[in-house]
């Protein structure tokens, strides 16, 4: 039975997707199936965890052919940890875009194409091989190409540009990364690579495909100087769409780097570890910056995003297990805090009936509720205890400080304090002051009180941001399960003898 | 298109087609075919429908959206992998049965043949939505 | 063969790159896909080209006898082509709405999305939000 959880991440959502395509002319049947899948899905998921947090990393092959030679899927702490987010994302914006996506897109296949995205997450999360890796992640991209531009409206045709021109060649690179280590080691299991690229008689040809896989991954991930894409885009397509992209594209990239970086490329660590802290720290500063300085409440968090990104590289460019396990825990309160503050931006603008921060204002004093939550996440992103954005960041100026990396702690403290300026503005400007003038000269006194969106749209858009920002308090005020999943997950990617010998059996010790 | 000969032909030709594709997704397993080829083969046969008589009149026969079939041909492939699993196995893994049917010929079921007809009803359904919509754009 | 081949991806690299670097959209497609083509020959190359038997399993026979051919390069780039193409289809189809939405194909001018840089003139079907909201940061284009 454990052997098929493993590939229930992948499995689940390509069955709805199937079964959504199949009632492709009766979109009132996909919404149903749509949240019944994603229930299945964190449900079957949520098992797999408790099994692997007590029995340890489990591997199955794929059509019983053994390692190397066929598809391995793993479940170790990191992976399963990343499956039930995205599962537990998955169903949160499966709630959400019940009130948000509307009919157009809706009817325009939203539902087979979010199914489909979640399962190239799931099973870049779960494979133990590299190429299978590059095949999932295809899968997730052309699914966020067809969201991305879902609907057509104008401003999304340009995002869309930028979106799949910057993807495609990031994915060309990956799979140029992967036919090159292919030709140097002949095997693509993660495992068996694990063993064959310390004892390579080249090791300068091993840190050239390296730098290409950091090349590839960063500019998956969003990291300096190859983010721009990411904020020219990802305030473009409907509010429940960019959620999903904001928790989950950008981590996958991370994840992938993590992942391989850990993994494989262990004798390269000072050349990569040196370039990740450098870019993690670009990466941090540039983005709250960029943050600062735009005006649409949805590329502000667009390059709050990016500036995350940051703190998680630099936990895994410090290379010790503390900073490795903030930057775990970071990535968890990152998917959870990101994807509710996309979600609670979604229904300002839909109900202000502008995305700018100049236009917005009065929605505290109309709609207080919306206001607070959205309060309370950003207040999380930025770090103020007891949310749970705050114990990750102590862990990390931590593990910075550890190991004498001042320049590290100081630009992580700024990075912080920062974000709050920068969340605190969003909040004074487009809930706190007053309704602007001219919009209500524009549209009258009325609008905010009607917006575009019903009462029972209201509620279906904002019960998961409540569950998501209870889950950040919760997180916040319980942080010690949390911190020992991120630790045992950080133990497991630093000595992995026990991943590679589950994968290849017992030659692998 | 408003031509006796391509209108005569094709009567005979796409059911034709609809049958060579057939054949050749059923020998794919082990001799040059499958179902990628197969679904091409009779998308073909339907594109040459749909040219002879009109998009409309290839939609009226199809009966079901062209993403319908594609949908159904995902979920027969993801189910030729569950379905080894009822047997204990490991996803994916291939599952055959030979059913004795009192004749000479030997007929062999397979898991890997239900992940065929999968890419078949795929490739059939994608690629007719495509061509049905492009020839709807142009008029 | 295998340094021709490798040569040989180089310059598609070096063309792709080239490509990529132009302003028009139509340059940056034609780049993008001569770069997946490099990346098909690498892994094709990657793979050692041999002129031994090709990877044909006689029948009633389990193991093929002798040396043969690398069969896994075959399969990987019969993936990524599949892959790739449908990528490019996307993309072009995108591209050509995009052409048909801000009637430019300069990358540069399409600014629908992001406010235009200060004093960047942008043709008027590419001008975003920020530009219809606030005229003086944007001068008029005559059509």
């Amino acid at each position: 039975m454990i052997a098929w959880l493993l590939f229930w991440p992948v499995l689940i959502p390509i069955l709805t997707a199937a079964l959504c395509l199949i009632f492709w002319t009766r979109p009132d049947v996909q919404r149903t199936l749509s949240l019944l899948g994603t229930a299945v899905l964190a449900a079957g998921i949520l098992a797999l965890f408790r099994e692997v947090w007590t029995g340890g990393i489990v591997s199955v092959q794929a059509g019983d052919w053994p390692a190397p030679f066929g598809i391995t899927f793993v479940a170790d702490t990191l992976s399963v940890t990343m499956a039930a987010l995205t599962a537990l994302i998955g169903l949160g914006v499966a709630v959400y875009a019940l009130g948000d996506i509307g009919h157009v897109r809706e009817s325009n296949g939203f539902h087979p194409l979010f199914q489909a995205l979640l399962a190239g997450v799931g099973g870049a999360f779960m494979t133990g091989d590299i190429f299978n890796m590059y095949v999932w992640f295809e899968v997730m991209v052309i699914a966020s190409f067809g969201l991305i531009t879902l609907g057509g409206e104008r401003e999304q045709i340009d995002g869309g540009v930028k979106y799949v021109l910057l993807n495609l060649i990031a994915t060309t690179l990956l799979l140029m990364a992967i036919g090159l280590l292919y030709g140097a080691t002949g095997t693509l299991n993660l495992a068996d690579l694990a063993q064959v690229v310390p004892g390579h008689p080249d090791q300068g040809l091993l840190t050239a495909i390296a730098a290409l896989f950091l090349l590839a991954f960063a500019m998956k991930a969003a990291v300096f100087p190859l983010y721009f894409w990411l904020p020219a885009s990802y305030h473009t397509p409907a509010a429940a769409i960019s959620a999903v992209f904001a928790a989950l594209l950008t981590k996958v990239g991370v994840y992938a780097l993590i992942r391989v970086f850990s993994l494989v490329f262990t004798p390269t660590h000072e050349f990569t570890y040196a370039v990740l802290l450098v870019a993690g720290i670009a990466t941090m500063l540039v983005g709250v910056l960029g943050a600062i300085a735009q005006d649409d409440v949805r590329r502000v968090l667009s390059f709050n995003l990016v500036s995350g990104i940051g703190f998680i590289l630099i936990g895994v460019g410090l290379g010790t297990a503390l900073g490795l396990a903030g930057a775990l825990y970071y990535t968890v309160h990152h998917i959870i805090v990101m994807s509710a503050l996309f979600m609670v931006a979604g229904v300002a603008q839909r109900l202000a009936g502008a995305p700018g921060l100049n236009d917005l204002g009065g929605l505290y004093l109309k709609h207080p509720w919306i206001a607070l939550l959205f309060f309370f996440v950003a207040m999380s992103l930025a770090g103020v205890p007891p949310l749970s954005g705050f114990w990750p960041k102590v862990i990390l100026v931590k593990a910075a400080l550890a190991t004498d990396a001042y320049i590290v702690a100081a630009a992580a403290l700024v990075t912080g304090l920062l974000t709050l300026y920068s969340m605190a503005k969003v909040w004074a400007l487009a809930f706190w002051k007053a309704q602007p003038d001219h919009v209500v000269a524009a549209a009258g006194p009325g609008i905010l009180e009607t917006g575009e969106m019903s009462r029972g749209e209201q509620r279906l858009t904002l019960l998961p941001v409540a569950v998501l920002a209870l889950a950040t308090l919760l997180i916040g005020l319980y942080a010690q399960p949390l911190l020992t999943l991120s630790e045992r997950a950080a133990d497991e990617l630093i000595n992995h003898q026990p991943y590679i010998s589950t994968v290849l059996g017992g030659e692998g010790a | 298109m408003n031509s006796v000969i391509l209108h005569t032909a094709t009567r005979i030709l796409t059911s034709l087609i609809l049958m060579f594709s057939i054949y050749i997704l059923y020998r794919g397993h082990n001799e040059p075919g499958g179902g990628f080829i197969g679904g091409l083969i009779a998308a073909s046969g339907i594109i040459l429908y749909s040219v002879a008589f009109g998009s409309s009149w290839a939609r009226h026969g199809l009966r079901v959206s062209g993403l319908s079939v594609a949908g159904a041909g995902l979920f027969f492939a993801a189910l030729s992998g569950v379905l080894s699993g009822i047997q204990g196995q490991p996803f994916l893994t291939g599952l055959w049965y030979f059913p004795k049917l009192g004749i000479e010929a030997k007929v062999a079921l397979s898991t890997p043949l239900l992940f065929d007809i999968g890419v078949y009803l795929v490739v059939v359904g994608a690629l007719t939505t495509i061509a049905l919509e492009l020839e709807e754009a142009r008029d | 063969m295998e340094s021709i081949l490798a040569i040989a991806v180089g310059i598609l690299v070096a063309c792709a790159v080239f490509l990529i670097l132009a302003r028009d959209l139509i340059r940056i497609m034609l780049g993008v896909s001569i770069l997946s083509n490099a990346a098909n020959l690498l892994i094709f190359t990657s793979g050692r080209v041999t002129r031994d038997a090709p990877p044909i399993v006689p029948e009633n026979v389990a193991v093929p006898e002798g040396v043969i051919a690398n069969p896994l390069p075959q399969a990987l780039i019969l993936t990524a082509i599949v892959i790739g193409f449908s990528l490019l289809a996307f993309a072009l189809v995108l591209s050509y709405r995009a052409f048909a939405t801000m009637r430019t194909v300069d990358v540069d001018a399409m600014r629908l999305a992001e406010p235009p840089y200060p004093g960047q003139q942008v043709p008027s079907g590419a001008a975003g939000r920020q530009a219809d909201r606030d005229p003086a940061r944007l001068p008029e284009v005559a059509e």
